[in-house]
């Protein structure tokens, strides 16, 4: 059993008591860092990436640290969903449809612990999903040439744009704003500057994490200003927590086909969780039919797309460990850490840094089984914190991230730099720009170019290259099909909308 | 509609600014002459085509927010920019505490509360991050001379400073 002999090469890195302990720091930040409304995965995993970094970890642990932190905040994002009615980040807005009509039962209790498990049970099987599938996936990937590569990317960025958006051609606009900000810089091969306009801080290229800080925590303190920090205490009183044995038997086989739905989902590059808890949810809707209920508050609403949500977080590491391809923001962070640690995503991780590999994915069973231990009895604690008042919370964030990036080069270069995607950020949301896609095009424009300009070498400048071999022509299908057809399924999968008061 | 027919204006000025830019760029024989200019190009390309795109076809437009709160935000903006380029002669102390507490005071407007967020944020990361984190290199306290502050203020006013 090859598996058997990797997980046990990977639970030697990863159960030592340090790691252990960075395990459980992770996942009671990461649970926090979610429940927190304005404060999601992507967010807090990317505030923590220089902080981590300056704390001098190994590789081992950093990454250990980070997917704790990542799997808390899959779990956290329930709790202010199902409490607030404010979803932490977009997976979760599913979870409010049928979460908070539950709370606003009184059965608050009963929801959290569900969706607890039904998370756990989610992620569980994901990690195993991913166990089995990324090294045979490693495998093909070794038969992926530059124009293969270019034509993945380019798929990344098309289903990106095609599902989570409710607008093609700005979440195109938004991928080029992404990969044009990569352009600038000292150009790799002729060791020239690019686009910079003579400037001398941007010789090195805009740091991703300058990007995805600003973008994300300093544009929310501009949304707090815009609404005052209303919305953001408890509508729900929170009485006893028992464990709701009956709700869940009678939700397994849901959080199982959930489950199956979100891994497929997440796999997806460009996809994500956001896909994986919205498909998982409508598929349970209409296996229950019109007797489910489904948006008055049962528990099977609670628990697909929740176990789907968290399945599809680990879905999208499939991707993202073998092919470099990230399969959502989360997952996109998650690949600057993994870059910031030098350890370069792809078919050869999985036989060069088997250690880090292995290791990684028992970290994530040892995540999972401490966040279901926590969460339980501990939920109360968690609700406790979500009534910090917007006006710590958000200048604290703030600061955090200011001394976070700071720590990166020391120059306040980066900080006005950062500021300034904050306001870019702001417009951005408002116009209903998704800021994912800006992201994706910062952290891969330098690979993507890399593949082109490969291609273009070996073809010696011939564009049908790109077009030269089954498995690109059949990504090059299925980029253009995932961004077309949403215009057309729009009307049929009509996101529903969250409920109101 | 109009919010985002000015938009699509704004970037397809830039896109076809990032073309421009882009022939532009300087190639040497190692790199080829096309070759770096190639990737920049096809971005601006499809940057521009996305531009006009929204333009044409628009969506409604967003609930702005009040000419008031536009204000606010200015400020906001003006305060974060100020406290980057203070951070360096200051150190980290004084900076958050005004930093924090008028970011506090804009988004719930109590005076004392936002006082208390300034003070308390600025001295509880300095603790955490200098004695449970050990950054201390990175939060510290300085006290600078008139010019150096003066050096910094003058990097946010075009033409004057760096």
């Amino acid at each position: 059993m090859d598996i058997l002999a990797n997980l046990a090469l990977g639970f030697s890195v990863a159960l030592s008591p340090f790691t252990l302990f960075l395990a459980v720091c992770g996942c009671f930040l990461g649970t926090i860092i979610g429940a927190l409304p304005g404060l999601g995965p992507s967010n807090g995993v990317a505030i923590l990436i220089p902080i981590t970094f300056t704390l001098g970890l190994d590789a081992t642990s950093a990454l250990v640290l980070m997917t704790s932190v990542y799997y808390g905040a899959m779990y956290g994002g329930r709790i202010s969903s199902i409490l607030l009615n404010i979803p932490g980040d977009e997976p979760a807005l599913m979870t409010t449809l049928d979460g908070y009509p539950m709370a606003k039962q009184g059965r608050a209790g009963d929801a959290l612990v569900l969706s607890g498990v039904a998370s756990f049970v989610g992620a569980l099987l994901a990690t195993v999903g991913l166990m089995f599938l990324a090294p045979t996936l490693a495998r093909v990937a070794f038969y992926f040439g530059p124009a293969e590569y270019f034509a993945l990317y380019l798929l990344a960025f098309c289903t990106l744009g095609g599902m989570a958006s409710n607008n093609q051609a700005k979440a195109a606009l938004a991928a080029c704003m992404g990969l044009g900000i990569a352009m600038i810089g000292v150009d790799s091969s002729s060791g020239l500057p690019r686009l910079t306009g003579g400037n001398l801080h941007l010789f090195d290229g805009i740091d991703f994490l300058v990007a995805i800080v600003g973008l994300f925590a300093i544009a929310e303190v501009f949304f707090f200003i815009e609404s005052h920090g209303k919305g953001s205490s408890i509508g729900v009183k929170l009485d006893k927590v028992r464990i709701p044995w009956k709700d869940i038997m009678s939700t397994k086989w849901t959080m199982l086909r959930a489950s199956g739905v979100g891994f497929i989902a997440g796999i997806l590059p460009g996809a994500g969780a956001s896909l994986g808890s919205f498909l998982a949810y409508m598929s349970e809707k209409s296996v229950a039919g019109e007797k489910g209920g489904f948006g008055t508050g049962v528990p099977k609403g609670v628990a697909a797309p929740e176990a789907g949500n968290n399945s599809a977080a680990g879905g999208a590491l499939v991707p993202m460990l073998t092919l470099g391809v990230p399969g959502s923001g989360t997952t996109a962070v998650l690949l600057a850490l993994l870059m910031t640690l030098n350890i370069t995503p792809g078919p050869t991780l999985f036989t060069e840094r088997a250690d880090v590999v292995w290791g990684l994915i028992a970290s994530l069973l040892i995540a999972n089984v401490v966040l279901l231990l926590m969460n339980v009895p501990m939920v109360k604690i968690f609700v406790k914190i979500l009534s910090v008042p917007a006006w710590v919370l958000l200048p604290g964030v703030t600061m955090i991230s200011f001394v976070g990036i700071y720590s990166l080069s020391g120059s306040y270069f980066d900080l006005l730099l950062m500021v300034g995607f904050g306001v870019l950020g702001y417009i951005l949301r408002k116009l209903d720009v998704p800021t994912v896609p800006v992201i994706l095009g910062i952290l891969l424009g330098g690979n993507m170019e890399d593949a082109l300009r490969r291609a273009m070498t070996l073809s010696d400048g011939d564009p049908t290259y790109l077009f030269s071999s089954p498995i690109a022509i059949g990504l090059w299908v299925a980029a253009i099909a995932g961004f077309v057809a949403p215009m057309f399924l729009r009307n049929i999968l009509k996101k529903p909308q969250a409920v109101t008061d | 509609m109009a919010s985002d027919r000015i938009f699509g204006l704004v970037c397809l000025i830039t896109a076809v600014a990032y073309i421009a830019a882009a022939t532009q760029i300087q190639t040497n024989p190692f790199s080829g002459e096309f070759l770096p200019k190639l990737f920049p190009l096809m971005i601006g390309g499809v940057a521009a085509l996305c531009s006009l795109t929204i333009m044409f076809r628009p969506d409604p437009d967003p609930n702005w927010p009040a000419a008031r709160t536009w204000g606010a935000m200015a400020v906001a903006v003006l305060v974060l920019c100020i406290y980057a380029v203070m951070i360096t002669p200051l150190g980290f102390i004084l900076p958050t505490a005004i930093a924090a507490g008028i970011l506090s005071y804009q988004i719930s407007p109590n005076v004392k509360p936002a006082i208390a967020a300034g003070v308390g944020l600025s001295l509880g990361l300095f603790v955490l991050f200098k004695f449970a984190l050990g950054l201390g290199n990175i939060v510290a306290y300085k006290v600078p001379t008139a010019a150096k502050l003066w050096d910094a203020l003058t990097i946010l006013i075009p033409f004057v400073g760096h």
